[in-house]
């Protein structure tokens, strides 16, 4: 990674890219799911800037962990996230992270998933068993989700009540199809989200 | 599992692939309000750069005329979040740079936001 030796470090938005109004204010929305299965492409079809990646570094701490006793250098990885965002109005900014299915990712960045108002997780069938494990982490951690299906065209077809029983979803966690190079595909996954999210809501006040 | 895990709130289990570290404890917590900082907290410039300035942190005070999200910062600089944090904590409390918090999403986000929400992706 260049740190950037210059001293005239013109970094930034792009001249065409929209400004956000000042007073405005973020909110945030995941897209989860395994390596290659569209999260970027998603991102990347309804945002209104071209995707930009954030990266972090993390070490293995070591704390209580001595698999490796010859070692004595730390491990170093980058861990790299892409995003986009939907200026919703003039105070709300809705940011979309794509997001690796490894919960030892989730709290670089602190806490992907802390403040977010829930998650889209993206499937591919081919690889139906990466999304077992973050459907239960999203459980556990009580993030509210949609499933999307990406329909990649070589992808085997198969009936949505099908792929529920497969994911052993809950009859109430929706799950729809999405073409994840489709902006309004995409657009319609997130809606499910929402109008989820506002049932959940409803649910609560009732 | 555990009750001497070191990660209590976000990470109630231990990880079968140790415990990874962000950089802002690494470099030894340097800017105690570098926690603070979310991905979508935007920050919007409040003083002009000056000359004397670090490349890193004039550039943000330069990219920040019109608010961006803490992502975004790490984004266009290349630099990893918990830097960026850092850079951030700095020029916040030399009130160089204004943070302003995402919208508080407690567990049932609130009516008003989603619908929000729902007619700007509506707009999409």
């Amino acid at each position: 990674m260049d740190y950037g030796d210059s001293d005239t470090l013109r970094a930034g938005p792009r001249d065409t890219d929209l400004l956000l109004p000042h007073g405005a204010r973020g909110v945030k929305v995941v897209v989860v799911g395994g390596f290659g299965v569209g999260k970027t492409t998603m991102v990347g079809a309804v945002s209104e800037i071209p995707p930009l990646t954030t990266e972090e570094r993390m070490t293995q701490a070591g704390v209580g962990i001595d698999h490796n006793p010859g070692a004595s250098g730390k491990n170093t990885t980058t861990v790299a996230m892409d995003f986009g965002r939907i200026s919703i109005n003039e105070e709300l900014i809705l940011y979309l992270f794509g997001t690796p299915g490894q919960e030892r990712f989730w709290f670089l960045w602190n806490g992907i998933f802390q403040g977010a108002l829930g998650a889209v997780v993206l499937v591919d069938t081919r690889r139906i068993e990466v999304c077992f494990e973050v459907i239960t982490r999203l459980e556990d951690r009580r993030v509210p989700f949609v499933v999307a299906v990406n329909t990649f065209p070589e992808a085997p077809q198969y009936p949505l009540p099908e792929l529920r029983t497969a994911l052993a979803l809950s009859d109430s966690v929706p799950l729809v199809t999405c073409d994840a190079r489709d902006r309004a595909s995409c657009r319609d996954a997130l809606l499910s989200l929402m109008v989820y999210l506002c049932s959940l809501a409803a649910q609560e006040t009732a | 599992m555990t009750s001497d895990n070191p990660h209590p709130p976000d990470n109630p289990r231990p990880w079968d692939e140790g415990t990874p570290v962000p950089l802002y404890v690494i470099t030894g917590g340097e800017g105690s309000s570098a926690k603070t900082f979310d991905l979508v907290t935007l920050i919007a410039t409040r003083s002009a750069p000056e000359p004397s300035m670090q490349p890193e942190q004039a550039a943000i005070l330069s990219m920040c005329e019109y608010p961006l999200s803490v992502a975004e910062v790490s984004a266009y600089l290349s630099l990893p979040f918990s830097v960026v944090t850092v850079l951030l904590s700095q020029l916040v409390d030399d009130e160089r740079v204004e943070a302003i918090a995402p919208v508080p999403v407690a567990a049932f986000p609130d009516r008003g936001l989603l619908e929000a929400v729902i007619h700007g992706l509506r707009r999409l």
